[in-house]
This record gives C-alpha cells, sequence and structure tokens, in this order.
C-alpha cells in the first residue's frame, strides 16, 4: 500500500506574512491533526522515540489524538515535555524524531513536531490546567541562574518536587533565547509568557534585572542556597574579526534580534529603541539565527541576502525555516565567504567576498569550504548581520572562581549536570555550547533528578 | 525598589537623583554602570552609579535625547520600571601613589567614587575640573578632600580659560603622577589621552559606546583597543585611553543621529517645551 502524504499545516501565504512579524505557520486544525494522526503506523518498536532527546512516548500521544482524545495526549506529552508548545515548533525534527521516523524510508515521516505543537495549542486554548501538584514542602533552598528553555525548566522541576526556588534573570523579561533570539513570527511571545505565568503559579520567586556574578556574589549563593542551578547560555557572539567590522551598519544577529524581538524595534519610534531600517542586507551564516535575522530584515522592508560559505545542503537551520525563507523572497548565495567590509564615512556600502569550493570532510563531518583565488567580488549592501555562532556568557563565569570551564570556556558538567563544585549544577548552552531549545529543556530537567538526589 | 526618593537640579539639563535599590547600594563598586528602562516601551540606557547610601544609589544625568528627556522629567516617588546592575568591571583601585583625575562634564559627578575610594587607598589625588562655564560646576564640595583640585572652563568664566587636556599637560610639566583618569566627553578624554601618552603616563577612561544588553550578549558596544575588539560593557568600561580607536568609537556613537533625531522631534511634540530641564 502506497503511504499516504504528509498533511501540511495551515499557513500564511508569503506576499502576505512578510510584512508583518505575526506567525508564519497557523497549524493544525482538529480535523488535520486526526487525519495526520492516523498516518502513524503505532510501531511496536518506535524509532522515533529514539530520535528525541527527551524520549517523548510518540506514538502513545499520536494515538490519542487519533482518538480525539486530546487531553489524554497532551498529558502524555507534558509528563516528558514540559515545554511542547515550544518544543512543537522549533525542534528540529527532521534531523531528531522525524528524522528517524520509519515512513522516512518513503519519504513521508509523520508530522510529529506540528502534532505536538497541535495538542500543545489545544490545550491553551481549552484552558487545560497543568495539574499542579506539590507533594511536599522542602524548607530547602534553590537559585536557578538565567531563565532560558535550561533554567525555566530546572526551576519547575525543583518546585514542583517542593522546593523553594529563586528564579535569576538579568533582563527586565524572563525566557533567554525564547525571547530575545527567536522572532514573534515563528514563537509568540504568549506562549513564553504562559510558560512564566506556570512557574509563578508553581511559587517561583523570579527575580529579574539581576546580573548574577555583580549583584550577587557566587560566593553568596554558595551561603545561601542548598543548590545552585547554571543555565546562563552561549550568548555573547562571536565576529569574523574581518576588516570593517566596527562600521555602523555591521551587526550581531544577537543584536539585531534583540533590538526587534526584545525592545521591539520595529516599532521605532512608538518603541524608544532605534534599528536601522537598510535598503540591502546581507546575513552571514546558514543556521537558525541567521535565517532569524533574514527574514526578519525582510520584514523590515529590505532586499536580503544569505551568504553562506559551505553549500545548501550543510545549512545548519531548520529545513522549514529555510524553505519559508526562500519563499518569502530571500536570496542565497552559498559557496561565498566575506572577506572584507567596505565602507564610506563610518557606513557600510558594500562586503567583499570570495567564493569557495568545498574539500575534504572536516572534523565536524562536513566538507571543508576553501577560497577560490581570485575570485573576489562585492556585493552592496548597507548593513551586513553576522550570524556565524556564539559562544560562552561570562558574565557570571568571570565572577565565579573555582568553577572548572572546559577548553572552549563552557562549564565542565556531567551528563546529570554535575559540576567540579558539590552543590553547583548546570546545563543548556552554557554547558554544550549553542544548541537546541530541548537539549537546554532536557539538561534542565536532569539536573532537577541529580539535585534532588544530592540534596537527600 | 526602583523608586526616585530625591532629586535635584544641578544644572540646565543635568539632574542629580538618588533612586532607591538596596542590592546595587549594596554592591556598586566605584566605575561600575546600571542599565536603565525608564518605562515598558522605554530603551536600555546605561547610567553610571556616582555613590551609594544605604539603600539608595545616585545618578547623575545630563538629558540629550528622548530617555533622558523623560528620565529628567521625573520626580520623587516615581519609580523606574527596570534597573539593572551593577555591571562592568570596576574601577582598579589600589595604592598607586600620585593620581591625577580629570572629570568634564556629567564626569565630574561620576569621578567621585572612584576619586574617594583612591583617597581611601592612600593615593594623592589631584583633580581637574572641566565645564562649559561656571554654573555647569556641581558637587565639587565632593573634591574637599584631594590634594588640589583645579578648574577649567570652556569660556573662562571660573579657573583658567581653555580644556582640560591642556590644563593636564601643564600640570604633567610640573609634576609627576603614576597614574591617570579621564571621564567625559568622548573628545575630552581622547585629548587627554594623547597628552598622558606623549607623557608615558597610563591613563584609564570610561567609554559610554551605545549600548543594548550591556551582559555582553549583543556585540553592539565593541570597540577597538589596542586593534583588538573587546565589548565595553563586560571588557570596560574602563579601558586605557592611549589604546581606544578613538576615530572609530566616535563614528559608533553617530550610528542612530537621524532615528535620535526624529524621536526627539515626536516626544516634543507631544509634550511642548521641556520647561522641566
Ligand atoms: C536566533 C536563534 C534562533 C534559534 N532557533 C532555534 C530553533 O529553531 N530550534 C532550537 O531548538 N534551538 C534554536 N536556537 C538555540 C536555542 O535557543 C538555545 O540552544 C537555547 O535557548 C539554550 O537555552 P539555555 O537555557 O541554555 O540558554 P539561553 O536561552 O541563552 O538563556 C540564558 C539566560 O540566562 C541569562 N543570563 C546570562 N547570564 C546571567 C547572569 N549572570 N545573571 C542572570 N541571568 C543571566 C540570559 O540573559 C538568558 O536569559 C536558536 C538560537 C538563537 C540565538
Ligand atoms: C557605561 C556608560 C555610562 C554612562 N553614564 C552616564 C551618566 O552617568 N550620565 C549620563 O547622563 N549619561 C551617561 N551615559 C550616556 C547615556 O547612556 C546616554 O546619554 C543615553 O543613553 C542617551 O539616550 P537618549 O535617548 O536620551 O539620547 P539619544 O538621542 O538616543 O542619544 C544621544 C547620544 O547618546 C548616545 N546613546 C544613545 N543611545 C544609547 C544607549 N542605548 N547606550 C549608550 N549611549 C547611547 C549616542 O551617542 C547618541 O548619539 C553613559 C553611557 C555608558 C555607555
Ligand atoms: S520534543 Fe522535539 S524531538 Fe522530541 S518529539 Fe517533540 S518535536 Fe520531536
Ligand atoms: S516511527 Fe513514525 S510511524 Fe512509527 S510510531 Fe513513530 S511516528 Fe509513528
Ligand atoms: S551592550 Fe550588548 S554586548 Fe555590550
Ligand atoms: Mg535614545
Amino acid at each position: 500500500m502506497a503511504v499516504k502524504d504528509r498533511i501540511p499545516p495551515v499557513e500564511r501565504k508569503p506576499e502576505e506574512r512578510a510584512k508583518d512579524f505575526e506567525e508564519v505557520s497557523l497549524g493544525y486544525t482538529e480535523e488535520l491533526a486526526i487525519l495526520e494522526a492516523k498516518r502513524c503506523l503505532q510501531c511496536k518498536v518506535p524509532t522515533c522515540v529514539s530520535g528525541c532527546p527527551v524520549g517523548i512516548d510518540i506514538p502513545g500521544f499520536i494515538k490519542e489524538i487519533s482518538k480525539r482524545n486530546f487531553e489524554k495526549s497532551y498529558r502524555i506529552l507534558k509528563s516528558y515535555n514540559s515545554l511542547p508548545a515550544v518544543c512543537g515548533r522549533v525542534c528540529p525534527q527532521e534531523v531528531q524524531c522525524e528524522g528517524v521516523c520509519v515512513l522516512n524510508k518513503a519519504g513521508k515521516p509523520i508530522s510529529i513536531g506540528n502534532l505536538e505543537r497541535f495538542v500543545a495549542d489545544w490545550a491553551m486554548q481549552n484552558n487545560l490546567e497543568d495539574k499542579i501538584t506539590i507533594e511536599r514542602k522542602i524548607n530547602k533552598k534553590i537559585a536557578v541562574i538565567g531563565s532560558g528553555p535550561a533554567g525555566l525548566t530546572n526551576a519547575a522541576e525543583m518546585a514542583k518536587r517542593g522546593y523553594v526556588v529563586d528564579l535569576y534573570e538579568v533582563f527586565h523579561t524572563p525566557g533567554g533565547v525564547l525571547v530575545y533570539g527567536i522572532p514573534e513570527f515563528r514563537l509568540p511571545k504568549a506562549i513564553v509568557n504562559k510558560e512564566v505565568a506556570f512557574l509563578e503559579k508553581l511559587g517561583v520567586n523570579i527575580k529579574l534585572d539581576i546580573p548574577v556574578g555583580f549583584a550577587v556574589h557566587p560566593m553568596e549563593l554558595l551561603e545561601t542556597y542548598d543548590a545552585i542551578f547554571i543555565g546562563v547560555g552561549a550568548g555573547t557572539p562571536k565576529f569574523m574579526g574581518i576588516d570593517g567590522t566596527e562600521l555602523n551598519g555591521v551587526y550581531s544577529a544577537n543584536e539585531f534580534l534583540t533590538r526587534i524581538n526584545l525592545m521591539k524595534a520595529y516599532k521605532f519610534p512608538e518603541a524608544d529603541t532605534p534599528v536601522k531600517f537598510a535598503k540591502n542586507v546581507v546575513v552571514i551564516g546558514g543556521g537558525n539565527t541567521a535565517m532569524d535575522a533574514a527574514r526578519s530584515a525582510l520584514r523590515l522592508g529590505a532586499n536580503v541576502t544569505v551568504v553562506y560559505r559551505r553549500s545548501k545542503v550543510e545549512m545548519p537551520a531548520r529545513k522549514a525555516e529555510i524553505e519559508h525563507a526562500k519563499e518569502e523572497g530571500i536570496k542565497f548565495q552559498t559557496l561565498t565567504q566575506p572577506v572584507r567590509y567596505i565602507g564610506n564615512n563610518g557606513r557600510l556600502v558594500a562586503i567583499e567576498c570570495i567564493k569557495m569550493k568545498l574539500g575534504e570532510p572536516d572534523s565536524s563531518g562536513r566538507r571543508r569550504p576553501i577560497p577560490i583565488e581570485g575570485s573576489n567580488f562585492v556585493i552592496k549592501a548597507d548593513m551586513a548581520i553576522e550570524a556565524i555562532g556564539t559562544q560562552a556568557n561570562k558574565l557570571l563565569l568571570s565572577q565565579f572562581e573555582g568553577l572548572e570551564l572546559n577548553k572552549w570556556g563552557y562549564i565542565k558538567a556531567d551528563d546529570y549536570g554535575k559540576t567540579s563544585l558539590p552543590k553547583v549544577f548546570a546545563g543548556g548552552d552554557i554547558v554544550t555550547g549553542s544548541a537546541t531549545v530541548i537539549l537546554a529543556m532536557g539538561a534542565g530537567k536532569k539536573a532537577a533528578n541529580a539535585m534532588e538526589k544530592f540534596l537527600y | 525598589m526602583n523608586e526616585i526618593l530625591e532629586k535635584k537640579k544641578l544644572a540646565y539639563g543635568v539632574h542629580l537623583f538618588w533612586i532607591k535599590n538596596e542590592l546595587i547600594a549594596k554592591k556598586a563598586k566605584p566605575g561600575q554602570f546600571v542599565i536603565f528602562r525608564t518605562h515598558d516601551s522605554g530603551e536600555r540606557i546605561p547610567i553610571t552609579i556616582a555613590g551609594v547610601n544605604n539603600n539608595k544609589f545616585r545618578v547623575i544625568v545630563k538629558a540629550v535625547g528622548k530617555s533622558t528627556y523623560e528620565l529628567c522629567k521625573l520626580q520623587p516617588g516615581d519609580k523606574i520600571a527596570d534597573i539593572s546592575g551593577p555591571l562592568g568591571m570596576p574601577s582598579e583601585i589600589k595604592f598607586y601613589g600620585k593620581v591625577l583625575v580629570v572629570g568634564g562634564g556629567v564626569g565630574i559627578a561620576t569621578i567621585i567614587p572612584i576619586v574617594q575610594a583612591l583617597i581611601s587607598s592612600g593615593n594623592d589625588v589631584d583633580v581637574i575640573l572641566a565645564s562649559r562655564s561656571r554654573e555647569f560646576f556641581f558637587l565639587t564640595d565632593e573634591f574637599e578632600n584631594a590634594k588640589n583640585v583645579y578648574y577649567v572652563t570652556d569660556d573662562g568664566s571660573f579657573g583658567d580659560k581653555g580644556f582640560a587636556h591642556e590644563k593636564m599637560d601643564k600640570l604633567l610639566k610640573e609634576k609627576q603622577y603614576d597614574i591617570a583618569w579621564a571621564i567625559g566627553p568622548a573628545l575630552m578624554m581622547k585629548a587627554c589621552s594623547e597628552v598622558a601618552k606623549k607623557n608615558n603616563l597610563k591613563i584609564w577612561v570610561s567609554l559610554n559606546a551605545i549600548m543594548v544588553d550591556g551582559t555582553g550578549m549583543c556585540g553592539g558596544c565593541r570597540v577597538l583597543i589596542n586593534n583588538e575588539m573587546k565589548y565595553t560593557c563586560v571588557d570596560g568600561p574602563e579601558f586605557d585611553g592611549r589604546l581606544v580607536n578613538w576615530d572609530s568609537f566616535m563614528i559608533r556613537l553617530s550610528q542612530y543621529r537621524e532615528e535620535e533625531k526624529l524621536a526627539l522631534e515626536r516626544y516634543l511634540e507631544k509634550v511642548g517645551e521641556p520647561t522641566w530641564l
């Protein structure tokens, strides 16, 4: 029997969505979700589960959708993943759960991400209260530092287990990359706000605007709290370091996205934070951050080109985002590397690039890009956005004596988040380097288990 | 928290605030700053901590654009929506011997904690205070325990007529210093750094780069120090002035000139004459 085609989610038209910051994908309706759920073979040995970093019972939650038991489906999901509305939207499913679904052989894996999102959204629309079961109150204090997915999850887990939790965040809004990095059109902030409201219901004390390290010294943390979880992320942007990086018009993706997402600069002058509205924007990189920056620049009215030094197949961004970017009219210039920014009176006007070819695979297994001598050319650009990666956020680490770091400057921690200091646990990007939401979340949860063991 | 307890006009467009915030008051070290967000749609603006007392800290704000005009309009009892801090690396305070500290404009206020800490560490501190004209000096009584205080004004209405770096040059011909600080407008810091360089004197300057987060997360505050990229908010804000690439620093300060002009015009259309300045 031929495998039925994947049911596509409802999406807004490219012409329409490219003009605003509203969500691009509208997801499944109930009927579409049921149709898609019915495609699942309910495998005895479900390979999909092995592809999910938190091992969600995927056939289990999908089966309940096919029976229209959405609430039951939600409970199953929630028991594995505290942020299903987020993960359903942003997980790189094609290399995780969907990438190992048996139906891949026919090129038509189950849309696990869209189904997960559907159930989570359904629960939210139907005001399905998350069951708050705090078994017992324990008079022990936990400090969680950083409110990205790792910190949010750890704080929720510890609060549910009855601990007194203080969650520290240096920004004025909790959520980490979920609020300052990933744009509204991919992840509505209302979803993050709901998760934060849930933490408050659990009794977590959210302490905003506090740079831990300076306002609260690590020694104080060690004295005041019974255990500490560090989830400060890998938020410091790298630059290629080519000539002209100081020119006006050259941004890191983090700065550009923060101005737009967290500070709402797209509404300038209604919002006070400015961002340049450029004509010709070049985004450098091929990951999710690059796609988010490119699509945000497009929504500000720019003509956008993504420049990437390898070829399209090596691009690490989620497939869906690359497709969306193409549909919206973003151009891709692959096998190209900028070598110099060209300025006029301190402002960027163009970028000199060189063409690349692919050589032997490097340590990451991807074929290494090699410059083709003499192939230099110039692209006109009044804005360049570098999205070439990030490194450890040192705001806290620079003040934390005795905490061991690895050779890349990330915190040394085992699989359970244990660091070189007995009371101190860590997880998320600050341990692994820039990774994914689901891995950060999983790390927050694993560390909660280890912290509970440590405290008992 | 974050309530304005006291406000005082020091000169036209220059206002002093005491703000309630126990954590910042307790933890602030000389040279550090905070980030303000005046209200929910406000931008994040960095302001130096210019003194602490029990559960409150002091800032001196110069109105230069929309956000600072708005801030200066607030009154005792009003609250600042968000204040994050203290941020930045503190000044390197220790015993050096003889120290020269130059403060210009609002810098007159921001050097106070540094001067006081240097004196407490046993240093002999000479101070140059520079401003446009006589009415732009303030808080000068807080320099009483300095060895010498020299005044310079652009128009000669008080102290020597001229610029801070000219006074500095003169002093360096007569006296020996072990280290210097200069905090004020970029042009002043640049000129003082050139004088220091000529005299082989180490000089700290505090860079007022355009910031967003103040936590090392955006790279917008990047500056070139000895040709190396540094982030002002986490590696600074103080750097050796002799190593700063001043040209690129000043160009970056003008990044949003058109937007800033528009924002202020719109704001003034809404509120009318800024009589409160
Ligand atoms: C633009 C962009 C797009 C992305 N898209 C995807 C995607 O589609 N799918 C996906 O799976 N992943 C994506 N990622 C990666 C994912 O967002 C991260 O892996 C994840 O957010 C890491 O979570 P975290 O909790 O470790 O840290 P973060 O989310 O970085 O949160 C850390 C928090 O700690 C705070 N903090 C830091 N220092 C201190 C301190 N000293 N005191 C107090 N607070 C502090 C920070 O302000 C921040 O809020 C994307 C990342 C970016 C930047
Ligand atoms: C570490 C540091 C300490 C500072 N301390 C003080 C202080 O104690 N008192 C004081 O009055 N001012 C201080 N400033 C400068 C103050 O932050 C700016 O004057 C203020 O942000 C201007 O905002 P605006 O909207 O009123 O003016 P705008 O019209 O927006 O800008 C006027 C000028 O201020 C600068 N500026 C604009 N936005 C920012 C920003 N987000 N961050 C930094 N600079 C910006 C630019 O050079 C701009 O051209 C400090 C700056 C830094 C970086
Ligand atoms: S959490 Fe992510 S990887 Fe796991 S099933 Fe959901 S979408 Fe797939
Ligand atoms: S592998 Fe695919 S078809 Fe099989 S249970 Fe998982 S999702 Fe369903
Ligand atoms: S202000 Fe963003 S890195 Fe310094
Ligand atoms: Mg402004």
